[in-house]
């Protein structure tokens, strides 16, 4: 019985993970090292690739702060009302249980050419959806939750008495923020940005409801590889998902890296 | 520092947790706040501080309104419950934090923290972590923090609450003699009142967010103004109807009128024990209970149980055993007041004139 149950999870770990991963190789190097070169050098591609680290760069930057601001606003802000620190603690979640394109969605109706903020703004030149703001406002939609919830529970652990002791030694915010809280909650940012990196890498949903997909405009790494496939394009779409994955992996075993890191310490 | 609070108030929610509280402490004093759990102690103290803002009231240090002062201009140190120690800094650097903070000179801090470190007994610990010291090595590092900026008040909140019992007493009159040496006006928390009596210079007892009474130990002790504090500080047994006890019949007046009676106040042994025999009643010995240096005898009385302790140099009693028991005061109260009552009868009712 136990044989059986331990045959069949390495079967759905296969299934799951191994084949797709294996068979995406494979197709990668269908034609050769120099197919796979072809593909990656395409201008499209290039430009895709070029797109999801700007993406990934800017919105691992502002979500670093964001989420820094908005864990300890909520688990410190005692100038917030207990209610509404609540309420804002639940819209934290918001986006893991809203679809990313239904998220994509609400922001093409808010901001869109449609709506009078993005009227206003394409008046003045300034083009949010269909252009790389509303992508990043997408992308940072997504991740949103992901520093919040791994620097909240570290700085509840803390608790507020070590800030509170720097303050009565005659340290002002800055200083104790560096001195004392940063300290305790480096290793959670660094979690939160690792994630942050993988999940805006990764983004399908909103970043193609967003962007309009425009071949070297809007295009990201994710949805070349989806037009990719829809043009039978095989070999370039695994092509560019390879590279996707290698840096996930490399991502993953940064995080195993950090979580050993700080066990030490 | 000469401390002066007024009309001290705080709510959290619905919760009034300081109500209209009134004192001031004198410069060097060292000032035990004792009550109750929940009581509003630590309020009170963190509103010191100026962690905490309060609702109303005023609070001055050297007669000058410090209410909008924030902490970090306060000149105050304050220990923590759990001391709050950076734990990402050793020793050293802990000590030192205060100092980092006002930019002193490097080599300044390095004295500053050598002497603190010699005078807490550390020596040798510096460039340890919070984590490798025991409970007590790091009670004094929270205290060499605390003072390492010079403070003009030290607050120290349940100071010795996490340490086990040996340390703590050693602890206790170590922290005395060093805020003695320093020579710095303190403020610390506690609900043990054997701490409250053997370190404070004045006691504050705090109940329910007011302040019952400010004294010394002894005054305290002595002379209770409220039955709280009468109940709160040392041992007692109340007894409902205070005329049926011997002695005070007529000071208690009418019904409705308690005694709280002390082991202390209570004499229990044989009749030749007694020089005035007619002021004592009689009574069962109910139970021994052996406390190491003395015996705790419960004695019945009518229909009283009192409790008294009994030297071990004198004649054992056993249980069952009729005794003579002589209640030499009583603390009296009703709904009006409470005052502390002499036993009328001890007085020899026909003294020799001569």
């Amino acid at each position: 019985m136990k044989k059986l149950w331990i045959t069949l999870t390495y079967l759905v770990f296969f299934l799951l993970l191994i084949a797709p991963l294996g068979k995406m190789v494979m197709g990668a190097f269908e034609g050769g090292l120099g197919g796979l070169g072809d593909a990656l050098a395409r201008p499209e591609a290039l430009h895709a690739l070029m797109m999801t680290g700007l993406i990934v760069v800017t919105v691992t930057v502002l979500n670093t702060l964001l989420g820094m601001m908005m864990a300890i606003y909520l688990v410190r802000g005692s100038w917030m009302s207990g209610g509404l620190r609540r309420f804002l603690n639940s819209i934290v979640d918001l986006p893991y249980a809203v679809s990313p394109v239904i998220g994509g969605l609400m922001i093409v109706l808010l901001l869109g050419p449609g709506s009078a903020v993005g009227a206003f703004f394409e008046d003045i030149g300034f083009k949010i959806v269909y252009a790389f703001p509303g992508m990043v406002i997408a992308t940072l939609f997504v991740t949103f939750p992901l520093m919040v919830r791994e620097v909240m529970p570290v700085l509840q652990e803390i608790g507020a008495q070590q800030e509170e002791a720097a303050s009565t030694l005659g340290a002002y915010g800055w200083t104790t923020f560096w001195k004392v809280t940063w300290p305790s909650i480096r290793w959670a940012v660094i979690y939160g940005i690792v994630l942050t990196v993988a999940r805006s890498l990764g983004e399908f949903g909103a970043v193609l409801v967003v962007s309009g997909n425009i071949i070297n405009r809007t295009q990201t790494a994710t949805t070349l590889v989806y037009q990719d496939v829809e043009n039978f394009n095989v070999i370039s779409a695994n092509s560019v998902a390879l590279v996707l994955a290698a840096f996930s992996v490399s991502l993953l075993l940064l995080m195993e890296w950090a979580k050993k890191r700080r066990e030490v310490r | 520092m000469h401390v002066e609070v007024r009309g001290l108030n705080k709510h959290f929610g619905d919760f009034h947790a300081v109500k209209d509280v009134h004192f001031g402490i004198e410069k060097g004093h060292l000032i035990g706040l004792l009550g109750p759990s929940g009581g509003g102690k630590t309020s009170i103290l963190r509103m010191l501080a100026g962690l905490e803002t309060p609702d109303s009231g005023e609070i001055r240090f050297h007669g000058e309104l410090v209410n909008a002062l924030p902490p970090q201009e306060r000149g105050i140190g304050f220990v923590f419950q759990n001391y709050a120690l950076f734990k990402h800094m050793t020793v050293f650097d802990n000590i030192a934090f205060g100092l980092k903070v006002k930019k002193t000179p490097k080599s300044q801090i390095k004295d500053r923290v050598m002497e603190l470190v010699e005078l807490t007994g550390l020596a040798g610990f510096e460039k340890r972590y919070p984590q490798q010291l025991s409970g007590g090595q790091r009670q004094r590092v929270a205290f060499a923090r605390a003072l390492a900026p010079e403070p003009q008040l030290l607050l120290l909140d349940e100071p010795f609450a996490a340490i086990d019992a040996k340390i703590r007493q050693e602890l206790r009159s170590w922290l005395r003699e060093l805020i003695e040496r320093v020579g710095i006006t303190s403020i610390f928390v506690t609900h043990d009142q054997d701490e409250a009596i053997e370190v404070a210079d004045e006691i504050m007892i705090i109940n329910q967010g007011r302040l019952e009474q400010k004294g010394t130990p002894w005054d305290i002790y002595k002379e209770p103004k409220t039955p709280f504090v009468a109940t709160f500080i040392g041992e007692s047994t109340v007894v409902e109807n205070a005329r049926e006890l011997k002695g005070f019949e007529e000071a208690a007046g009418g019904s409705g009128t308690r005694a709280l009676i002390r082991p202390e106040y209570i004499e229990v042994g044989g009749p030749d024990e007694f020089r005035v025999l007619s002021a004592t009643e009689e009574g069962i010995v109910r139970h021994l209970h052996f406390r190491g240096s003395e015996w705790m005898v419960e004695v019945e009385v009518g229909s009283h149980k009192l409790m008294t302790y009994r030297s071990l140099e004198k004649d054992t009693l056993q249980p069952g055993q009729p005794v003579r028991v002589l209640v030499h005061r009583a603390y009296l109260f009703n709904d009006e007041r409470s005052w502390i009552e002499e036993n009328r009868l001890k007085v020899d009712p026909m003294p020799v004139i001569i």
